[in-house]
């Protein structure tokens, strides 16, 4: 069985994978980083959107061989070490952008990507970057709102409450 | 997924040898070849995976002016660099989603020619030149029908250079669920005339609208083509539309699609 070794949160990771092992699978079950979901497992949801290398990708649909060498960020990599939450994870819980919560760590790995890309993207541009994370709790409005917030722009004007 | 054996080669030399060994297949970007094997529609012994091959990335400009991009470089990477040809960095600003840009290829798109794929619209309706491993392919003799084309078993597309048209612009009725077109079309009008594609209508895959093209070749116009209609025989018919339906939309977009261009 092949090995793999890549930086995941900034620490090495390696393990023995098979070749259909999906990075989800490795960063989930190999690494006990749980707070990556599977949600369709059929790349339409997002919930399992990490950045390989400074990009969004949906880690149900990249093998865990094609991460060889790469460096890996996932939901857990977002928090300071002192349990202090990014910027995202915070206007997520001001304003509310999250019910069930099982969307939400590919919600904020995707607003991640978003405000490297664009740090002051307008309501259109954050809903259309977000086509391929679908939330079936809040209607977006929130989710919405909270990356606006966190890009530091006002939310008075946006969506409803 | 079954299983199978991966390789992730780091040049083009050693993905060809690679793909050399029995039921051997590429891997581009694997957003739709991981969701296939996902559903066994798919049992290869072994996968190349080709991106860890840097050589097929890229864009560049060719001294005749056309814009050359390597089979490997990413649909993201098309939208941020193909600034030369705007239609085509629109194209693939819009296909699927944000992460299925960052990992989906040229190449790959090319290779699976995906019946409803926005790609194959823009090589066709370009002329542009499909170059592998073996040989340099026209665009007019490159796509076979609905997953069909000429590459041969073992052939990788290292890259795909499209001639800049004078105006163009591609025009995508979305199918939201899947964010493929549910019809495309894609219009570029060169010095020798305007050529046509057209994706997602057809049960045989991309095709030109000749009518079309002859139309706007003598006036480049939205009314020119405003008379023109094709059958719904042959169109792809399923619950999202009827042939009747996509024959009637690829009217409708070539329209729009000439009134963008300009």
């Amino acid at each position: 069985m092949p090995e793999v070794s890549m930086t995941v949160n900034g620490k090495p990771a390696k393990g023995q994978i098979e070749g259909r092992t999906l990075l989800v699978e490795f960063i989930r079950d190999n690494l006990g980083l749980t707070g990556t979901h599977v949600g369709c497992d059929t790349s339409q949801c997002g919930a399992c959107v990490v950045h390989v290398d400074g990009r969004a990708v949906k880690a149900c649909t990249i093998f865990a061989a094609e991460a060889e060498g790469a460096e890996v960020k996932t939901i857990e990599g977002m928090a300071e070490p002192d349990g202090t939450m990014h910027p995202i994870q915070a206007a997520f819980q001001d304003h509310h952008g999250l019910q069930c919560g099982f969307c939400t760590p590919g919600m904020v790995m995707s607003a991640a990507a978003l405000l490297a890309e664009n740090p002051t993207p307008t309501e259109a541009e954050i809903r259309d970057y977000l086509e391929g994370n679908i939330c079936r709790c809040t209607g977006y409005h929130n989710i919405v709102k909270a990356i606006m917030a966190a890009s530091g722009q006002d939310v008075s004007r946006v969506a409803a409450e | 997924m079954y299983a199978f054996e991966i390789d992730r080669p780091t040049t083009l030399a050693d993905a060809v040898k690679a793909l050399g060994a029995e039921e051997s297949q590429a891997l581009g970007g694997g957003q739709t070849l991981i969701p296939a094997l996902k559903a066994r529609l798919a049992a290869p012994a072994r996968l190349v995976a080709l991106s860890g091959v840097d050589e097929i990335k890229g864009i560049c400009t060719a001294d005749d002016g056309a814009l050359c991009i390597g089979g490997g470089t990413s649909h993201a990477d098309v939208a941020k660099g193909a600034g030369a040809y705007p239609a085509l960095a629109s194209l693939a600003a819009n296909i699927g989603d944000p992460a299925v840009r960052n990992r989906g290829t040229i190449g790959g798109s090319l290779a699976n020619n995906d019946p409803s794929a926005c790609y194959p619209a823009a090589v066709l309706a370009s002329g542009a030149t499909v170059v592998t491993t073996n040989r340099q392919i026209a665009a007019d003799d490159f796509f076979d029908g609905m997953f069909a084309t000429a590459l041969e078993d073992g052939e990788i597309i290292t890259e795909v250079r499209f001639p800049v048209p004078e105006k163009a612009s591609y025009q995508k009725f979305d199918q939201p669920a899947s964010r493929f077109a549910l019809v495309g079309v894609f219009v570029a009008k060169y010095p020798d005339g305007v050529r046509v594609a057209v994706t997602g209508a057809s049960e045989d895959g991309v095709f030109r609208w000749s009518e079309a093209e002859a139309a706007l070749s003598s006036d480049f116009s939205a009314g020119a083509v405003e008379g023109l209609s094709l059958s719904g025989d042959g169109m792809i018919s399923d619950l999202h539309g009827s042939g009747e339906y996509r024959a009637h939309l690829v009217g409708v977009m070539t329209r729009r699609a000439v009134a963008a261009a300009g």
